[in-house]
């Protein structure tokens, strides 16, 4: 057979169905693309290729008796961050490094449930905490465009073994743009859906209020079918939703003409590359073509998010990496004298720099006397940002701007400064205050370097962001190249 | 010196007897063999969420409504951050600026009669910690983690307290009411009531509040009393000798019968207090109060006041009667089992059935003798069966045997003799006994009427009627 590798998640799981070729066959050809690309890219933590190879005969079983679900047969990876009951689940920290899950996340299970096969986990910025994967204790993931580059963060496993076509699609988190960034810059789609549509069981905690699950795949139909599969109310989980979960595949070709697009004046600042721009201005002018009416909007506290997001985030951070104290689960130092030094050294050599960068920040604003003019305040322009963009949804449909100020940057080259790093979530963020839809596709592409444009819509209108992605993507075929080496 | 006005606010921590825990689906119950009744929530492991148990908040509601407290349409649960081994999450999920219920109070009454209205700040929900384990495991800490999540309703009081006494007043009116309402079993042995005193004292007639101590942790009502007055001394003894109060929680030995610093207001730890972002705020509607209110029993304060009346009891007697509702029911029963004298089923159940109970240390519902069967031991008193004293007698066999008193009565023959003639013969073999000492009583020494009445009832074996044995004694001793 070979060369199935080409194929989207979507044609793949059409093909099994219609026993075009088997499910084994599959997962044999993408574990052997995972060995060979390991050395060069690292995108996973754990291949788990014999469990992989045994579910996969399950399912041509199941598939030959006309059976099945919606992805049954199809591989997949997990980001390191969700739970999988009796496998390694690292959360890309020492911390973790010896812990195996003895559960299931419900995104995992729904995946399971759906007939999805998981090939293995994803590498993963250290707790999810890092925009460039370097921050990861399995060392960086490579940008498959350029190995000398980063693939984003801190989906960048999850989104470099898609770029890669490893596995057609990923589940990943967004927290500040951990899908959205890493999709720009590795030239994929990234869907990070409404807050509280899929659920947070089983996802290792980073930031509770901003974690979202979703999706990294080549194309928005792509992550129409996987979304439908992983969203949904989850009993276990007090902040998902409990509103039904439309078709996105079925709304995938509801016409966009008519569409009123808003273009975000606040993105289009200083900070964003120049032929970034054009690419985000060139792919305007395409939903024009496509009916779409395009008019300016201004989201005046939106340029506030990163100080907010860098309060908020590590604020609850602080709190939700405080289990990690060697008692019950994950590392514990060497023979402990005491209490004190069992918590000092096993946090202290479990935790790598800015895990702990972000537990101090955290734990600063929340102390008696700093609650008041960091975290009370940042939730209060966070709920600014919120009215905002609920002001811009009164008038438009979606909002339209980049993804990242520019594309996949050097290894090292903003690790030694956290504050440009953090920079780089400048476009992505909002979206996450506010809890809001939002995905990125490709757009262009600046001396070989994908550029990514973000698509943001309102609380739960996933089937309309897809719709507008997908429309964009049936006239471009920026998703469709893949890089030099792994075509 | 000065006379010393003691002020005392207490935090009551009283376990919700739900099935299961406040925020994961695993048992309460108590004793089980470590971690056999933690789940993956409760051991707070990597990526668990806690969800509400309803039940809950339907027992804090009832609670509030028992105490004419505001009912928080809306109140937060918030982290409350510290590390501790038996602490999994290294937080405590709590409530802290917006409590679910504030501003009741209860009424006690003070030893000379007098009501005096508690202040009832806040009672907010939370989740109680694991144990840490010492025993047997040398060099070691265990961690027991089947306590960890079991649903705790923190009571704060007012600092409206001014002796030792009063707190403890207070304690017991609280105990009672989780009782009565069915949200806490009230067993302070197995920690499911158990409070925090702040203590201060200051110059009696100054508005200001000394520096005040907290007494954590004390689960009995003798412990409270004692700590509290051991602490006040304490206090007043510092103050006296011109040293400093110092801001600190400090705790109780028993054993000792003293309170000792575990750690000053320097060394407090700062909880970093924020909202839990995992849950959404717990909203109270009108309805579930509706709801909730429909299952509210007669609550003690009704009670007594109903048994005052309806029974004749003094206020004293009324209140200790429905300290429980199972001793309330208890006395009921017993007065429409022998409804002719209520002051005498309330002596009967306050006085032979209480020691009773007491001395096995048995709860009323675990007694030895059901309400009607007492009922028809104060029958066969009214109906002249047998004396009060006898019935002390046949109290005792009904509760060693499990018998009923007219089986008791009639095995031991102990029918009271209302025959007068067998009575007068009794008299007469008495007086033809004791010659002497009738020519003595004829000659005028009334004190010996006792004397023959003695003679007359050991010759009955004490079933004559005594009504009855003096006035027909009292008759031939005359001649």
């Amino acid at each position: 057979m070979g060369a199935l590798h080409t194929r989207t998640l979507t044609q793949l799981a059409e093909g099994l169905r219609r026993k075009s070729f088997s499910s084994v066959e599959l997962v044999g050809e993408l574990l052997a693309r995972i060995e060979k690309s390991q050395p060069a890219l690292n995108a996973f933590i754990s291949v788990t290729a014999p469990e992989a190879l045994a579910v996969a005969r399950a399912a041509d079983r199941t598939l030959a008796a006309g059976a099945g679900g919606a992805l049954t047969g199809v591989p997949i990876a997990h980001k390191d961050i969700f739970c999988t009951e009796g496998v390694r689940t690292s959360c890309g920290s020492r911390m973790l490094d010896n812990f195996v899950s003895p559960y299931d996340a419900t995104v995992v299970a729904k995946l399971k449930r759906a007939g999805a096969i998981m090939l293995g986990k994803t590498n993963m910025d250290e707790f999810a905490m890092g925009s460039s994967n370097e921050t990861s204790f399995y060392g960086p993931v490579r940008n498959p465009w350029n190995p000398k580059l980063v693939p984003g963060g801190s989906s960048g496993g999850s989104a470099a073994a898609v770029a890669a076509r490893l596995v057609p699609g990923a589940t990943a988190t967004d927290t500040g743009g951990s899908i959205r960034q890493p999709a720009a810059l590795c030239g994929i789609t990234g869907m990070k859906p409404t807050y509280g549509r899929v659920s947070r069981y089983g996802m290792v905690a980073f930031a509770s209020s901003l974690d979202q699950g979703g999706t990294l795949t080549a194309s928005a139909a792509d992550a129409a079918l996987m979304l439908r599969e992983m969203a949904g109310f989850d009993p276990r989980d007090s902040t998902s939703v409990d509103t039904p979960v439309p078709d996105y595949v079925a709304a995938l070709e509801q016409p966009i003409a008519g569409l009123k697009v808003g273009l975000l004046a606040e993105f289009f600042d200083k900070g964003l590359d120049e032929d970034n721009e054009r690419c985000v201005r060139e792919a305007l002018r395409v939903f024009e073509g496509l009916g779409a009416s395009v008019t300016q909007v201004s989201l005046p506290n939106l340029p506030m998010s990163v100080p907010v997001y860098y309060v908020v985030a590590p604020a609850e951070a602080s709190s939700n990496l405080a289990r990690y104290d060697g008692v019950r689960f994950g590392h514990r130092c060497e023979n402990p004298r005491d209490l004190s030094d069992m918590y000092r050294r096993s946090r202290g050599e479990g935790f790598g720099a800015e895990v702990k960068r972000r537990i101090m920040t955290g734990t600063y604003v929340l102390s008696a006397g700093y609650y008041d003019a960091y975290y009370l305040k940042a939730q209060r322009v966070r709920a600014l940002i919120n009215a905002d963009f609920i002001r811009a949804f009164a008038a438009v449909d979606v909002l339209i701007g980049p993804t990242t100020p520019t594309p996949a940057f050097p290894l090292g080259a903003k690790t030694a400064d956290p504050i440009t790093m953090y920079l780089n979530d400048i476009y992505t963020i909002g979206a996450n205050l506010a809890g809001l839809p939002a995905i990125s596709v490709p757009c262009g592409f600046v001396q070989g370097l994908p550029v990514g444009l973000q698509i943001v819509g309102p609380h739960f209108s996933e089937a309309r962001v897809l719709a507008a992605a997908h429309a964009f993507q049936r006239v471009t075929d920026w998703h469709t190249r893949v890089p030099v080496g792994y075509t | 010196m000065s006379e010393w006005e003691t002020v005392i606010g207490l935090e009551i921590h009283a376990q919700l007897a739900t099935r299961s825990k406040i925020f994961s689906g695993s048992p309460t119950a108590y004793g089980a063999p470590p971690n056999t009744q933690a789940d993956l929530v409760d051991l707070g492991y990597p990526g668990v969420l806690p969800v509400l148990n309803g039940e809950v908040v339907r027992m804090v509601v009832k609670l509030g409504l028992a105490i004419n407290a505001r009912i928080a349409p809306l109140s937060v649960f918030a982290r409350k951050n510290y590390f501790y081994p038996d602490l999994p999450k290294g937080y405590q999920i709590s409530q802290y600026e917006l409590p679910i219920v504030a501003q009741g109070s209860l009424d006690i009454v003070l030893e000379d009669g007098q009501v005096k209205r508690v202040g009832i700040t806040r009672a907010h929900l939370e989740e109680d910690a694991g144990k840490s384990l010492h025993e047997g495991l040398p060099g070691m800490t265990g961690i027991d983690l089947n306590r960890a999540g079991t649903p705790l309703v923190e009571i704060v009081s007012e600092p409206d307290m001014r002796s030792a006494k009063e707190a403890v007043a207070y304690m017991k009116k609280v105990h009672t009411l989780v009782r009565y309402l069915e949200i806490c079993d009230g067993n302070m042995q197995e920690g499911s009531f158990r409070c925090d005193a702040n203590v201060s004292v200051r110059p009696a007639g100054t508005a200001k509040f000394g520096t005040r101590a907290e007494i954590k942790n004390l689960n009995s009502f003798r412990f409270v009393e004692r700590a509290i007055n051991f602490e006040v001394a304490r206090q007043i003894e510092l103050l006296e000798s011109g040293r400093p109060v110092v801001q600190e929680t400090r705790l109780y030995d028993p054993d000792k019968g003293e309170t000792r610093s575990m750690r000053s207001k320097e060394e407090a730890n700062d909880y970093r207090y924020f909202p839990d972002p995992d849950l959404l705020p717990v909203k109270v509607d009108a309805e579930l109060i509706a709801s909730v209110r429909t299952t509210l029993p007669e609550l003690p304060d009704q009670k007594a006041a109903r048994f005052s009346t309806q029974y004749g009891l003094s206020a004293y007697d009324a209140g200790v009667l429905t300290a429980s509702r199972e001793l309330a029911e208890y006395y009921e029963e017993v007065v429409r089992t022998a409804p002719g004298d209520r002051k005498l089923a309330a002596n009967w159940v306050m006085g032979d059935l209480a020691a009773a109970l007491n001395k096995e240390g048995l709860e009323v519902s675990s007694g030895k003798i059901p309400a009607a069967r007492l009922g028809e031991l104060l029958r066969r008193i009214q109906d002249a069966t047998i004396s009060g004293k006898i019935a002390k007698e046949v109290f005792e066999l009904m509760w060693s045997q499990g018998l009923s008193a007219d089986a008791v009565i009639e095995s031991k023959g102990l029918r009271q003799i209302t025959d007068s003639a067998a009575i007068e013969r009794a008299i007469e073999e008495v007086m033809a006994k004791n010659p002497a000492q009738l020519a003595e009583y004829r000659a005028g020494k009334d004190k010996l009427f006792g004397f023959f009445v003695g003679q007359v009832m050991k010759a009955t074996g004490g079933k004559a009627n005594p009504a009855q044995l003096n006035e027909l004694l009292r008759g031939k001793l005359r001649g």
